[in-house]
């Protein structure tokens, strides 16, 4: 479980985050939605730990993020996953270097235990015959799929994910999401997604924090998300045409 | 605009101190040394041996032809081949010849790591990425002495090629100017430059890589700027060794 206590995050005269106050729970896809720049990535980066918030508290499984030794981050990085919105696979190794590395760097599994876990991992995330090839040779969704297996291969009790759809077909987005949230019922972990997908908000919205300008101004679930009375949050979910639609008729339904 | 060169001088600084903490598994390490070897010094001979021989050579021929009063000996060819290409040609232009190569190099890929999320995959698995990245091309570069070492050496052969089947003297002038007046140290304050420009090498462009901003378009203009700031720095370094050592 993650807890958000008054974050406050600033750069230089932009005050990003507000003094955001939130819970992410454990088993739960929890996600992160709000427009471009009212502090989603800031949000996750914070959580990360890759920006030092200015003012409030992160709690992991109870514990504040500043009242950890050095040991203790680095343990607790150790424990996190991350699927970057480009895959940030590293582009000179294969796809099964890339799920091998955090093994490599953390464990002291022999190579066999090793090549078992990341084999196991990559039948996971549905990856055949993709491990001799690099990431360029590989379809996008697929890229997003090693990504996933690399935050995963290590058991993490975290995984963050920054808008891992973007750029995918609404098919293959389906997938990603629809796998994203059977390995954290799975595997029972706490995960975060970033996500402007609004097909993600009503597929796998288990928990749902909607950000305007560096503050939580709604949290609900998908199935409480339609019911709201947050003029923004609503301009914001049926932007699209489609969604307009499904709300003229989910009305006419009522 | 002055303040914004100290910050990034301090910034530097910082950067190779984080360098030096937080060590990458040795394993790990070993690897990376080793690719980096074969991609900044074994890949950069080629050019190198290119460069010094017909650079020895065109040394050696203006000499030569600068060289027209016959009371002055024939030898002073093979003289001033040695010294040129020993004290100057060798550290410092080589040095700059790897500032294009190898600098762009290690700015362009360490650039497009940060742009394509990269480094924030290693930092966010707990990886201290200035150590995994930039401590390898340090270590690397220390065998930047040697690609030098066999450049001196080329470079001489060429000059001695140029000058001896050119038929501007024979062989004995040739090997009696190169052994005439040779001081030690200067082989000393040669190399001693060289190791000074191979640090410099691996972190001036690692510094304008990792810290760059903006997208693909940047990577080239940081490549590039790295460039302009690795010349300058190993340029003056060497007036200032120059002057500490020689004069």
């Amino acid at each position: 479980m993650i807890k958000v206590e008054d974050l406050h995050k600033s750069f230089e005269d932009l005050e990003v985050l507000r003094g955001l106050n939130t819970v992410f729970e454990k088993g739960k896809t929890n996600l992160i939605i709000g427009q471009s720049g009212s502090g989603k990535t800031v949000f996750l980066k914070c959580l990360l730990g890759l920006f030092t918030p200015d003012k409030g508290t992160i709690l992991y499984n109870g514990k504040a993020y500043q009242n950890f030794s050095k040991n203790e981050k680095r343990e607790l990085s150790k424990q996190m996953g991350m699927v970057f919105q480009g895959g940030a696979l590293f582009d000179s190794m294969t796809v099964e270097e890339n799920v091998v590395f955090p093994l490599k760097m953390f464990t002291k599994m022999t190579k066999g235990e090793m090549k078992n876990r990341v084999q196991e991992v990559l039948d996971r995330v549905n990856l055949i015959d993709t491990n001799d090839k690099f990431p360029s040779e590989i379809s996008g969704g697929m890229q997003k799929r090693v990504s996933i297996a690399r935050a995963i291969v290590n058991k993490p009790n975290f995984l963050f994910c920054d808008e891992p759809n973007s750029g995918l077909d609404p098919r293959t987005a389906s997938v990603i999401d629809n796998l994203i949230q059977e390995i954290t019922h799975e595997n029972d972990i706490t995960t975060v997604i970033n996500t402007h997908d609004m097909n993600s908000v009503f597929e796998i919205g288990e928990n749902i924090v909607y950000l305007e300008n560096g503050l939580k101004t709604w949290e609900g679930n998908k199935d409480t998300i339609y019911k709201t009375d947050n003029q923004k949050l609503t301009d914001f979910v049926y932007a699209s045409n489609l969604f307009q639609k499904v709300r003229i008729a989910q009305r006419e339904e009522l | 605009m002055l303040s914004k060169y100290i910050k990034s001088i301090g910034q530097y600084f910082i950067m190779i101190y984080e360098t030096f903490r937080r060590m990458t598994k040795t394993s790990e390490l070993k690897r990376l040394i080793l690719q980096e070897l074969d991609d900044l010094i074994i890949s950069s001979l080629g050019i190198v041996v290119f460069i010094s021989f017909f650079i020895g050579a065109v040394i050696a021929i203006q000499t030569a032809l600068n060289f027209s009063n016959p009371f002055v000996p024939k030898s002073l060819i093979g003289f001033a081949a040695r010294q040129s290409i020993i004290l100057e040609f060798a550290p410092t232009f080589v040095a700059i010849i790897m500032a294009g190569k190898v600098g762009s190099y290690i700015t362009s890929s360490i650039g497009t790591m940060r742009v394509s999320e990269q480094i924030d995959a290693l930092e966010v698995m707990g990886i201290n990425s200035l150590n995994y990245l930039v401590f390898p091309k340090i270590i690397a570069m220390f065998m930047f002495p040697f690609v030098i070492a066999i450049s001196m050496f080329v470079g001489i052969i060429g000059a001695y090629t140029a000058s001896v089947y050119g038929g501007f003297l024979s062989s004995e002038q040739f090997l009696t100017g190169l052994q005439e007046d040779f001081i030690p140290f200067q082989l000393f304050y040669a190399f001693l430059k060289s190791f000074v420009f191979a640090i410099i090498l691996a972190t001036v462009p690692s510094f304008h890589g990792y810290y760059m901003k903006g997208g693909s378009l940047e990577v080239g203009r940081a490549a590039t700027t790295s460039f302009v700031w690795t010349s300058v720095i190993i340029i003056f370094m060497n007036y200032f060794i120059t002057q500490l050592l020689l004069s």
